[in-house]
């Protein structure tokens, strides 16, 4: 599909606004920068997974020449924080325990990284080893070790829900199955490492550069752990490469180098090697669900009941999030009148996980997706018409109360199932089954935006401040969103261009301060519809207010005036805009490149509204609407629009290995509209590879003593561009009416389908069901043996 | 005990002082600012830091920069020529070949080689020649269409 409207910008494939500074190497990420005298910071973790500190003793390091400052909890305190109010379980530094390998214990700062490294090892901890937990699936257990007091059999957040009747579901349904689906922890793996750099200035002010997709979070962070008042602190993202999750919670690499700078005086910056960045974490959590689905004879779905625990390893960090997800957004894309669910997410002595693309939804719509596809088979229905008799239309409201708006999920499935040829392909493969080849489908269903901010608060979750050049001609946006690669800076500076009729170029976007507006950050898929929002305002508060400058000069109403192409509009040829011409040139003696042309141009009417009215600036503001039920957890899913997405995938599997290869991948993705649509394609391939990598290859693999025995990205495995087949992205856009100009999310609803549409074309192929996540070639085969043994 | 290298760095000429364990990809960063090339692993395994070196596309985090002792090392800095994009630049930008741009500065130097090597590679040879640069963003599909773009010129 491509545009078909009267935008001039928007809804087209502009290069993105920080692309060349991209190609030159010109663009600067937080390790790049340096300050003179800056110093260099290092973190003593734990080696242990799970144990008592009884003392620890910097004395050696402190002597080391070049230590400028060694810190502990001594220094740090141990105020509590975390992600979720409700469950501030970390300190910045270990104090009474270590509890997982790999936990923070302390930082140094010296002159130089070998310094800073070289005392970090001189830091001499005794400690008292205490029985590990590791297994999650039995966290809950009676006489399992103890990691937190306050998390009772370790179980730091559990959820029990009930949306309508499962029993009369029960009673109602032809068809009853009951599957699992267990996966492993994953990570992220953005190429950038973690990076931090803080300085304090003459006035106590604390500023820190940090690769973060959140600096209103972080900065509020920062000034409670740090005891600081929040005017104090501020917080700056340069550049960043790539996040997907883990990066929007405040880390200890963050709130130490801040310290070490407070302590110092000095600048520091703190920057992760790669191991560092698999030890923190805070990625995807290991997850254990059980689902039993209902259907009537005809498809008709009429009943889930969830059980799912998830291990979150030590700390709660964005789990308490994930668990609610993990249960709420199966409420759709399908209706279903009844639904149970009961999640626990428990803590181990592993690295804590946290929020990561599609939250704790992901394994939770693999598990679904895979069981509709075999009640599909039960049935003996084409497991795309399953799904298309049961696909929720616009207008709509689940089970558990989420609103939605519009919904294009049944074109999205009908435009793979079309693209990819599947009515053809799937007759064949249906005879086939077994044969290595094979062909799945999946759909997908997520939030474009949290309904509710992290902290309870009638906060905006963001404001843009635009800006007149008041020499005229361009604008400057300010905002607090987190441009982390996803290309928000290039959305508010499309937004913007088109609604004062500039070109990209008269557009500068300044974003991801703390201190320029609010704005709650890149996650939950929330930047353009809700930053988008915010910025369209500001950009029609500038336009007004030039406008009724002009128009008041010529005597024509504003309304009458707009602003295209670099010019006003509406002033016809009896107008004699000549004074205002006359005023802009005798400004401007000695110019050459001036205006002449027949009609006001935007650089003569924006420096004319200023010398009238001063400054010229746009404000706006965007927080969503009162959103969702009034049970326990029902913040959590809530977002003022859903995207949703179908995808089809064609694998090859050599049954004498069990490798698998994927042929094809179809997606289709409702955006609502496609700001930019090089950027929605660019959001869906990029959900592609990452599942892809989740379904086939991605496992963290722990030791019996819980340390990570494959923290780097060769034993790690991520999909290389010769595993990665042809991206096929299909753009659906159902014009969303809460969304600016109709847009709503990409950047995680388009995962949701990638790893289950897998899974079921690996079924197709081989003829057997893998329930362990990742599906490597030794899980194959020892599935295809015990299929034979079986028969 | 530091070292003295000659290292000619995007056709200029440099006499460094180095000590003797620090990588090229350290010294191209720290000593002469040349920020572009990024470090995503430092031990071989992402690309992020590839760099040319006596035009052969190297993992700078894996040479010490006394190896490279009198080479030619050109970096993404030395692709545009007179503030102009390169047109494998260009076709980066224009087709949406960058995301969080990481991976960029790697791919760029990656695909330069390749496309000195051979102008006109497949789409086979495009991935295989990448297969050592990890991108997270992009699904390496718009990197494979912009390299593609050039070379089908
Ligand atoms: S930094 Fe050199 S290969 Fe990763
Ligand atoms: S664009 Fe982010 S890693 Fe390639």
């Amino acid at each position: 599909m491509s545009k078909n409207n009267s935008y001039r910008i928007l809804n087209t494939r502009l290069p993105r606004v920080d692309a060349i500074d991209k190609v030159t190497g010109k663009a600067i990420y937080t390790d790049d920068m340096s300050f003179p005298g800056m110093l260099h910071g290092a973190i003593l973790h734990s080696p242990l997974a799970h144990a008592k500190i009884l003392n620890i003793d910097t004395s050696r390091a402190e002597r080391l020449p070049g230590v400028k400052a060694v810190v502990t909890y001594k220094e740090a305190g141990t105020r509590p924080y975390g992600v979720s109010p409700a469950r501030y379980d970390e300190t910045i530094f270990c104090h009474d325990k270590v509890r997982y390998t790999g936990d923070e214990i302390a930082a140094v700062a010296a002159v130089d990284k070998d310094t800073a490294l070289e005392a970090v090892n001189l830091i001499k901890v005794d400690f008292e080893e205490l029985p590990i937990l590791l297994d999650g699936l039995h966290a809950m257990d009676e006489g399992q070790p103890q990691l937190h007091e306050r998390y009772k059999n370790n179980i730091c957040a559990k959820v029990n829900w009930h949306f309508g009747d499962i029993e009369q579901g029960r009673k109602d349904s032809h068809i009853i199955r009951t599957d699992h689906i267990t996966s492993k922890m994953q990570d992220a793996a953005f190429l950038e490492p973690q990076s931090v750099v803080a300085e304090v200035d003459s006035h106590g002010n604390l500023t820190m550069w940090s690769s973060t997709q959140a600096p209103h979070y972080v900065q509020r962070t920062l000034a409670m752990a740090l005891n600081m008042p929040l005017h104090k602190v501020r917080v700056i993202k340069p550049a960043v490469g790539g996040g997907f999750g883990p990066k929007a919670s405040c880390s200890t690499v963050e709130l130490a180098t801040c310290l070490l700078a407070l302590k110092t005086g000095k600048p520091v910056k703190t920057t992760f090697d790669r191991e560092q960045v698999f030890l923190h974490s805070r990625a995807r959590h290991q997850f254990f669900h059980t689902m039993t689905t209902g259907v009537k004879k005809d498809g008709t779905l009429s009943f889930l009941e969830h059980h799912c625990i998830m291990d979150g390893g030590a700390y709660s960090s964005f789990g308490i999030a994930a668990v609610y997800y993990a249960g709420s957004l199966l409420g759709g894309p399908y209706r279903l009148k009844n639904m149970k669910y009961d999640g626990y997410r428990v803590v181990t002595n592993k690295p804590a996980c946290g929020a990561q693309r599609g939250h704790g939804a992901v394994i939770a719509r693999a598990t679904f997706e895979v069981q509709l596809d075999r009640i599909a088979e039960e049935l003996g229905m084409d497991p795309i018409e399953l799904r298309l008799k049961n696909v929720m239309e616009a207008g709509e409201t689940t089970c558990n109360e989420l609103y939605v708006s519009s919904f294009g999920m049944k074109e999205a499935l009908e435009a793979v199932r079309d693209s990819a040829a599947w009515k053809k392909k799937r007759t064949l493969a249906g005879k086939t089954r077994g044969t290595g080849k094979g062909i799945g489908a999946a759909c997908g269903f997520f939030v474009s935006g949290a309904g509710y901010p992290i902290y309870r608060s009638k906060t905006y979750h963001c404001t843009v401040v635009t800006k007149v050049d008041e020499v005229g001609g361009g604008v400057t946006v300010t905002s607090g969103a987190a441009d982390i690669g996803q290309g928000s800076d290039t959305v508010l500076a499309m937004i913007t261009a088109e609604e004062l009729g500039l070109n990209l170029d008269d557009v500068k976007v300044v974003s991801g301060d703390s201190s320029l507006s609010v704005d709650l950050g890149a996650y939950s898929s929330r930047t353009t519809l809700m930053t988008g929002h915010a910025c369209k305002d500001a950009a029609r508060d500038i336009k007004r207010q030039i406008l009724e400058v002009i128009g008041g000069k010529l005597n024509i109403p504003p309304e009458k005036l707009d602003l295209k192409d670099g010019k006003v509009v509406g002033i016809n040829n009896d107008i004699d805009f000549s004074a205002l011409r006359e005023e802009y040139l005798q400004e401007h003696k000695g110019f050459t490149d001036l205006p002449d042309g027949p009609e006001l141009t935007f650089r003569e009417a924006s420096r004319i509204a200023f010398l009238e009215i001063g400054s010229v600036v746009g404000t706006g503001s965007y927080r969503p609407p009162k959103l969702g039920g009034s049970f326990k957890g029902a913040t959590v899913g809530t977002s003022p629009a859903f995207g949703c997405s179908a995808q089809v995938a064609e694998v090859s599997v050599d049954l004498e290995t069990g490798e698998v290869t994927v042929d094809n991948i179809t997606g289709a993705h409702d955006c609502g509209f496609a700001i930019n649509r090089t950027q929605v394609e660019g959001q869906m391939q990029g959900s592609m590879m990452m599942g892809m990598g989740e379904a086939l290859m991605e496992q963290i693999i722990y030791n019996d003593k819980g340390r990570i025995m494959n923290a780097n990205l060769a034993e790690y495995k991520i999909p290389t561009s010769l595993d990665v087949p042809h991206l096929d992205a299909i753009i659906v856009e159902s014009n969303e009416p809460h969304g600016p100009y109709g847009a709503k999310e990409v950047g995680e609803g388009a995962i949701m389908p990638v790893i289950p549409s897998i899974l079921n074309a690996i079924y197709d192929a081989t003829g057997v069901r893998i329930d362990e996540l990742p599906v490597t070639p030794e899980r194959i085969i020892e599935a295809l043996k015990k299929k034979r043994e079986n028969k | 005990m530091k070292k003295l290298v000659t290292l000619t760095v995007n056709g200029i000429t440099h006499e460094l002082a180095v000590e003797p364990r620090r990588t090229l990809l350290e010294v191209i960063r720290e000593d002469l600012g040349l920020t572009g090339s990024k470090k995503g692993c430092g031990i071989g395994d992402c690309g992020a830091c590839t760099m040319l070196v006596d035009g052969v596309a190297t993992f700078s985090c894996l040479m010490l920069a006394i190896q490279a002792d009198g080479c030619n090392v050109e970096t993404v800095e030395s692709l545009a020529e007179n503030g102009k994009l390169n047109k494998l630049q260009r076709s980066f930008v224009d087709l949406g070949a960058i995301q969080c741009g990481y991976c960029t500065p790697g791919m760029l130097m990656t695909a330069t080689e390749l496309l000195r090597r051979n102008p006109h590679p497949s789409e086979k040879e495009i991935r295989r020649s990448l297969s050592g640069n990890l991108c997270r963003c992009t699904g390496y599909q718009k990197i494979v269409d912009a390299i593609k773009a050039v070379a089908g010129e």
